[in-house]
């Protein structure tokens, strides 16, 4: 049966997505041959898509589950925009995705799912896969996937719906052997993971072979595409969501500073991941705390954090609000706190599955008076580590409130992330304050160089005072309403704020210092913006990027380093609000380019911005 | 080991000027805190005073303890947050009606049933005092207040039943003027493991005055008001000549006089139901009750969450850092 015919082509990289029903096993499918891939050595971003409804009927378009994985042998700045291939294992799945596949694509269909009952669910009223508008446009192959695994388990006693479990394996195995991967990892997995239900296990491996075999016999496959490994900087990997490095990297700054972790939440799509992740590290010493409602959980961090520990709080937009009176108090009595925001489409409820990043203004201006806190944006999954690690740092040493902001499309994507080396991680000295000192304690006496108070907390014998909300009387802490002293403290704050800056390393650009066109971003469009410029500047044009992590203070030397570049392009996923930010303390020549759809860029759209900017 | 000065009132006491209007309820308490605290034998720096907002509320000013005045309603929160990171501590919370009932009262329901080890004094003045004298919570129907020229209509929420249905541990009444009974009530409080609640009636001489005075002055205490205390009948009265029995599911009041006095009940503290028929008397058909009117035994939340931590350590071994970072499927890059 062996196809004699099958060619090799290599590619640079490839964009696929599975696209299925809730129930199909989509996300599985898409991790496992992410993880093959990674282990092949590519480079990859991914990006689930999950379904808006939790239990959506079964074969409607609100119950698709799409999981898209791009990899390669260059760098890979986001999951993709077009698609190469895409699995469409029922017609809902079809129609929900078949938008994004690119002319020629191939488009693989799992035809005994394109019932009549199942086309009416996704109000199809003809089955697409035998009209010319389909066949014509894509490399279409219709496969029997769901008779195919049947067959490749007959030798196997289970109900037909355990064996339908496994078709999900079956077109896995497919898509393996079309992209020259083997199949060792998810064989293995599988073997772990079913361990204590042996039929099962030895089912979802026949599937996985049957896939494989069938592929290789089948005419329709005739081409291997090869994608071969990347060159990555040497060291361990895992693969890593933007949600559970960040949770790593809170826990590791809890560990580095010696001050215990306490994470309090209030469920919330899309930072629920969070909470779940960090809730499993008990044994680290680390709480977690699913609090009453987010006001609750914003107020228990900041009490973790007079208490001596690491207070964080993390939610989505409508819960950041919530918290925003807190956020306040923690700034006033000058503790550390982190407050993450994984933002969502809004306002309101808005589209809480999809991504979007206009909590900015939120974050910087959304309490009452003037009341500036550090905020920090994460870039990508591989960044969040590192980042929430700082945050954290700076909430610790700089007795401040943090804003982290992280966003849907980081939180849920993944990609490979090099694990640091324990000793590389900076080190994190809070500065407590001393209870022998021969002078009266004085709660608001003041650090000369980041202008922090000390860390005084409860049980330490002779500092015993009272913090509140209250305007405070500068050193002492009393209750002041005198109205220098509140001039003061109010310039005080902000300068203990803009001082975070001081501790900034140099803001690097990628590309020349100099030239016709910055491109600036913030936060979770940096894959886009950093791939569109690479490609500007391959095709030769003067661009380059810079990516913004500190988003409050801005760093100390960004208006040299925009100054450099006649035109300023900031492309967001909201209405405008870093250019607001930026022409307000600027005088730039700035372009935004902005997209609200609840979808992240397409490296394509940015770089027709480029274009449309310089010849 | 901490040498065992003996502490006084005194210590207790900040230098901050107390700013309560005179002759507010809110002194008394704070001088029987104050002149309470030394008997528990504990330092000073382990006594952590955390309140809401309202008039109330600023007492943390005023205890030389440590002290944190944070944002209304959300005192129970925040305590919930301290106590997470050291079980160790003695919290006081204090709130005022509005602060632990209205903004707060979320936060008020969960930190008792979860049972958050720590003692909550609530101010009860049945009014708003700090915003100059709104109807609160706690105000009778009908109350003429600033906000309601025409009367309240709504239907107070009385504390120690709500306590009573948010599964609280520890219910307790006192009042301002009764430094004894106070005194007292705290003792227990601050003996009981979990959230003790305490319910303090005080007057707002400003703004409601003479809220609790038909049943609160001295001259009217013993008739008006129940003193119950566990294994006790529950009798009152001037001559204490009365008891409180039942007649079908309801509460009645006997002479303990007329051969009924075997009729009365005697009152257990660790029964929900007696403290729920207690909780049903409304004054002036029925004295008022004060005293510790439930308690129960109850694991604490915070205790809770530190034995799961340290078990988690116990079976998982002490988490390494290096462990964590290189957890999951990993590969190697060479
Ligand atoms: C978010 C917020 N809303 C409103 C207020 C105004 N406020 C301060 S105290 C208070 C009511 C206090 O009443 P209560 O808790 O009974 O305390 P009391 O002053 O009577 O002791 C209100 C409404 C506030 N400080 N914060
Ligand atoms: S307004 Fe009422 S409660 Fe507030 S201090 Fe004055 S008397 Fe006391
Ligand atoms: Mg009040």
């Amino acid at each position: 049966m062996e196809n004699t015919q099958t060619e090799r082509k290599e590619l640079v990289s490839a964009a696929i997505r599975f696209a299925g029903d809730s129930g199909d096993g989509m996300q599985v499918t898409g991790a496992r041959f992410t993880h093959e891939s990674a282990r092949l050595g590519n480079d990859l971003a991914t990006r689930p898509d999950f379904p808006a409804e939790i239990r959506a009927p079964a074969g409607t378009i609100g119950g698709v589950s799409a999981f898209q994985i791009h990899f390669g042998s260059t760098e890979v700045f986001t999951a993709g925009d077009d698609l190469d291939a895409l699995i469409a294992m029922n017609p809902a799945a079809l129609k929900a995705n078949v938008k994004d596949l690119k002319q020629n694509g191939i488009l693989i269909c799992n035809t005994d799912s394109f019932t009549e009952k199942n086309l009416i669910k996704a109000h199809l009223e003809e089955n697409p896969l035998d009209q010319d508008a389909i066949s014509t446009k894509y490399n279409l192959i219709s496969v029997p996937i769901t008779t195919l695994t049947h067959e490749a388990l007959s030798e196997l006693e289970l109900p037909k719906s355990a064996i339908e479990r496994c078709k999900n394996f079956f077109a896995l195995g497919i898509i393996c052997w079309m992209y020259g991967r083997g199949v060792k990892e998810t064989s293995e997995w599988v073997e772990r993971k079913f361990k204590s239900k042996p039929e099962i296990a030895k089912a979802n491996k026949l599937a996985l072979e049957g896939g494989m075999a069938f592929a290789e016999a089948s005419e329709a496959f005739s081409t291997v595409f090869e994608v071969p490994k990347a060159k990555l900087a040497q060291g361990t990997y895992k693969n890593i969501t933007g949600n559970q490095g960040l949770a790593h990297g809170l826990i590791a700054a809890s560990v580095k500073a010696g001050v215990p972790l306490v994470y309090a939440g209030y469920p919330i799509t899309p930072a629920s991941d969070i909470l779940h992740e960090i809730s499993r590290y008990k044994n680290f010493g680390v709480t977690t705390f699913q609090a009453e409602d987010e006001i609750a959980a914003c107020c228990a961090a900041i009490g973790a954090s007079y208490a001596g520990g690491l207070g964080v709080t993390g939610s989505s937009g409508p819960g950041i609000l919530l918290k925003q009176e807190a956020l306040a108090l923690a700034a006033v009595v000058e503790l550390p706190l982190v407050v993450v925001n994984v933002q969502r489409a809004g306002p309101s409820t808005g589209m809480p599955t999809k991504t979007e990043q206009a909590d900015l203004l939120q974050s910087l201006y959304g309490r009452n008076s003037d009341c500036p806190v550090v905020v920090l944006a994460i870039a990508s999954p591989d960044d969040s580590f590192d980042t929430s690690y700082l945050a954290a740092k700076i909430a610790l040493e700089h007795m401040v409130p943090v804003i982290l902001l992280s966003d849907g499309y980081v939180g849920n994507g993944s990609q490979p992330w090099l694990i640091p080396d324990e000793s590389s991680l900076s080190e994190i000295s809070p500065k407590f304050a001393q209870t022998d000192s021969a002078e009266a304690f004085q709660p608001y006496q003041r650090d000369e160089e980041t202008l922090a108070r000390a860390w005084s907390i409860p049980g330490m014998k002779g500092l015993e005072h009272r913090v509140g909300g209250l305007e405070k009387q500068d050193i002492t802490g009393n209750i002041s309403y005198d109205p220098d002293n509140h001039q003061r403290m109010t310039y005080l704050r902000a300068e203990k704020v803009k001082r975070v800056a001081n501790t900034y390393p140099k803001t690097e650009v990628s590309g020349a210092d100099s030239g016709e066109l910055l491109v600036v971003s913030w936060g979770g469009t940096h894959g886009a913006v950093a791939g569109a410029v690479a490609e500007e500047q391959k095709a030769g044009r003067s661009v380059s990027h810079l990516h913004l992590r500190y988003i409050n203070p801005l760093p100390n030397d960004l208006e040299q380093v925009l100054s450099r570049f006649k035109k300023i392009l900031v492309p967001e996923l909201n209405s405008g609000q870093l250019s607001l930010i930026l022409n307000a303390h600027f005088d730039l020549n700035l372009t935004a380019y902005n997209k609200v759809q609840g979808q992240p860029f397409k490296i394509s759209e940015i770089q027709q911005q480029i274009q449309n900017l310089i010849r | 080991m901490s040498e065992l000065v003996k502490l006084t009132k005194k210590d207790f006491e900040s230098d901050q000027e107390v700013r309560w209007c005179p002759g507010c309820g809110d002194y008394s308490i704070l001088a029987t805190v104050q002149r309470f605290l030394p008997s528990l034998d504990i330092p000073k720096e382990n006594h952590v005073v955390i309140s809401g907002i309202g008039c109330s509320s600023r007492f943390p000013y005023y205890m030389n303890t440590y002290g944190f005045h944070t944002i209304h309603g959300r005192a129970p929160a925040l305590a919930t947050g301290v106590k997470l990171v050291n079980p160790d501590l003695h919290v006081w919370l204090i709130t005022g009606d509005g602060d632990a009932l209205s903004i707060g009262g979320n936060h008020f329901i969960h930190l008792l049933r979860r049972n958050v080890d720590l003692t909550v004094l609530l101010f009860n003045n049945r009014i708003y005092g700090l915003t100059k004298g709104q109807y609160s919570p706690t105000s009778e129907v009908g109350k003429k207040t600033k906000s309601t020229p025409y009367g309240s209509v709504d239907e107070p929420v009385d504390p120690v039943s709500l306590a009573l249905g948010a599964k609280a541990t520890f219910i307790a009444r006192a009042s301002a003027v009764d430094a004894k009974g106070l005194t007292a009530v705290l003792e227990q409080a601050a003996a009981h493991k979990g959230t003790s609640f305490v319910e303090i009636f005080q007057n707002c001489n400003v703004f409601n005055d003479g809220a609790f005075k038909d049943f609160d002055e001295r001259a009217v205490r013993n008739e008006r008001q129940l003193h119950v205390e566990h294994g006790k009948p529950l009798i009152f009265g001037a001559e204490l000549d009365k008891g409180i029995a039942l007649d079908g599911f309801n509460p009645k009041i006997v002479s303990t006089k007329n051969g009924s006095a075997d009729q009365i009940l005697t009152y257990d503290k660790n029964s929900k139901i007696l403290a729920q028929i207690l909780a049903s008397l409304s004054f002036p058909e029925f004295p008022v009750p004060m005293g510790v009117l439930y308690q129960e035994e109850r694991s604490a939340y915070d205790t809770a969450v530190t034995e799961q931590v340290a078990q988690a350590k116990q079976r998982q071994g002490e988490g390494k850092l290096s462990d964590l970072l290189n957890s999951g499927d990993t590969w190697t890059v060479n």
